[in-house]
């Protein structure tokens, strides 16, 4: 070593002056994770954001500044609703609607999942399926509906339809993109442990398709209801959306806005349905579920 | 234990598990393997040296089934299994059923349960493959592996994302596992210790050919800090081109 040393006559550079006052560094704590989270369970949280805004409705409803025939207040409209449950005309709307959704939600489910595995599956699938379907899920469905009354007439037929319609894009899409997203590293593994190809699809492929088809779902419950308001506004004599259009004619915002509320509420509960289904079925991702 | 090998298959020593002539196998026009010629006998442990890209992997998958753009004669047992680098295990699929999976038949839990006792795994059986440590992950799939009985185990740098330590352990584990059951083993590494601590026969892979095979005639269990290893490992090092004198200074 040829540096030499710095000259006895300099200052000893004085480096315990930097950090702290007293030499010491400035230590600061870190707090553990569950001081830090709130002792609110999650529920709550969760139905604080709802609950509010009903609250905000009804002081503005309080105050005069929304008016009964802009929009009801939440007293009133709890009212009508009891009423209409009361004389059954809101529940064997419900049902009826229900009816309409199940039917074209499974339709739906069969059409998109049966065509997506096709074309996810094979490629000469890919070939035939995925350009036709690309260039159908561009059409927006709505504007189907008279083509539909005119071919299936104004039964129920042409309601299932829409919606069935509305529910098989965006499954196809995801069930499609999660085949097509399965680690090839997997199969690979698959085959190398002798699995049959409808080994490979049941025990890789579709487990690997699974979180993608149940967004695909998700997806698919929005549209669903969406599809159901529209269908039900033309040529219905039953359901919600019936309902609804009678209340327009009459004027009655409470009743609409039941009819809002009941909508709501459909859809928080397929939303529920899935998410349950989330959680049983995809214990096993290793995901991040958030802070 | 004593020194010399245990295993089985004495009587069928010299019965190939593997014969290979003339493989070629080309990546758009570029052959990648040329022309190779290899022979693996029945029981024994054969590790595979080379450097990165010179085609040990793509042997090995050829070796397994999974790359069929072959010319050439490959002939392997019919009962061969792969432990990867990385697990691999369905992460939708619980231990031990990732275990059975594959298996012909419909095998219950307790040959499952058996095989993962066998890499001492037991206890996790009921875990999701999320919850494993690395070391765990690699010896459930080495107990994947080793449940189908093969008599071929074909093993791509099963070591390679372990940590020192474990993989010390499964290194040793995996020279138990094979003095017991008495099955061919190639095991492709870029680790020349590992190779010449495990293997009967050291080849190194270059060009698209076998360049070298190099026969280890040490005893069981053996000592890295023997001289004679510590020759054997510089000689293949060398072979690879690394310079070991220049390491040393």
């Amino acid at each position: 070593m040829s540096i030499s040393h710095a000259p006895p006559s300099a200052p000893e550079p004085d480096i315990s002056e930097i950090p702290g006052k007293d030499g010491s560094l400035e230590l600061e704590p870190l707090v553990p994770a569950s001081s830090r989270r709130t002792r609110v369970p999650r529920w709550l949280r969760r139905t604080t954001g709802p609950v509010v805004l009903v609250l905000l409705w009804q002081v503005l409803s309080a105050t005069g500044v929304l008016t009964s025939d802009v929009l009801a207040s939440p007293g009133r409209i709890a009212e009508v609703g009891r009423d209409l449950i009361a004389d059954g005309s809101l529940t064997s709307a419900m049902g009826t609607s229900l009816q309409r959704v199940a039917a074209g939600l499974l339709l739906g489910t069969l059409v998109g999942t049966g065509l997506a595995l096709v074309s996810g599956l094979f490629r000469i699938g890919e070939d035939l399926v995925d350009a036709p379907v690309q260039m159908l899920r561009t059409v927006p469905f709505v504007g189907l509906i008279p083509l539909f009354i005119i071919w299936f007439g104004i039964g129920e037929a042409p309601k299932i339809a829409i919606i069935t319609l509305g529910v098989t894009f965006p499954l196809y899409l995801n069930v499609y993109a999660g085949i097509r997203g399965v680690d090839s590293q997997l199969i690979e593994a698959g085959e190398s442990l002798g699995l049959s190809r409808w080994g490979l699809v049941r025990h890789v492929v579709l487990p690997g398709a699974l979180p993608g088809a149940l967004t695909g779902l998700r997806y698919s419950l929005g549209i669903a209801w969406l599809a159901l308001v529209f269908a039900e506004q033309v040529n219905a004599d039953s359901g919600i959306g019936f309902l609804m259009v009678q209340a327009r004619d009459f004027l009655r915002t409470d009743v609409i806005v039941v009819c809002l509320i009941v909508y709501a509420f459909l859809g928080l509960l397929a939303d529920f349905v899935v998410r349950s289904l989330e959680r049983l079925l995809l214990q096993w991702r290793p995901t991040f579920t958030g802070r | 234990m004593a020194t010399d090998v245990h295993r089985p298959v004495t009587t069928r020593r010299n019965a190939p598990a593997v014969r290979v002539e003339g493989l070629t196998r080309s990546f758009d026009g570029r052959a990648v393997i040329d022309d190779l010629r290899l022979d693996v006998r029945q029981g024994e442990f054969v590790a595979l040296l080379g450097r990165s890209g010179c085609g040990k992997s793509t042997l090995l998958r050829i070796l397994a089934g999974l790359d069929r753009d072959i010319e050439g004669t490959v002939l392997v047992p019919r009962r061969k299994a792969v432990a990867f680098q990385s697990p691999r295990l369905m992460p939708w699929k619980k231990v031990w059923r990732n275990v059975l999976l594959g298996l012909p038949g419909k095998p219950g839990r307790p040959v499952a349960d058996q095989a993962l006792e066998e890499v001492g795994l037991g206890h996790r059986a009921d875990a999701w493959p999320k919850t494993l440590s690395g070391g765990e992950a690699q010896r459930a799939s080495l107990a994947r592996a080793l449940v189908r009985e093969p008599d071929l185990l074909l093993l791509d740098e099963p070591f390679g994302a372990l940590d020192a330590l474990t993989r010390i352990k499964a290194q040793r584990l995996v020279g138990e596992l094979w003095q017991r059951r008495g099955c061919a083993v190639l095991l492709v590494t870029h680790d020349v210790e590992e190779a010449v601590l495990l293997a009967d026969r050291v080849l190194v892979m270059d060009d698209g050919v076998i360049a070298h095979e190099q026969h280890i005639d040490l005893d069981r269990p053996r000592d890295i800090t023997d001289p004679r290893f510590a020759e054997l490992r510089a000689g293949l090092l060398e072979r690879l081109g690394v310079d070991t004198a220049a390491e040393a200074a």
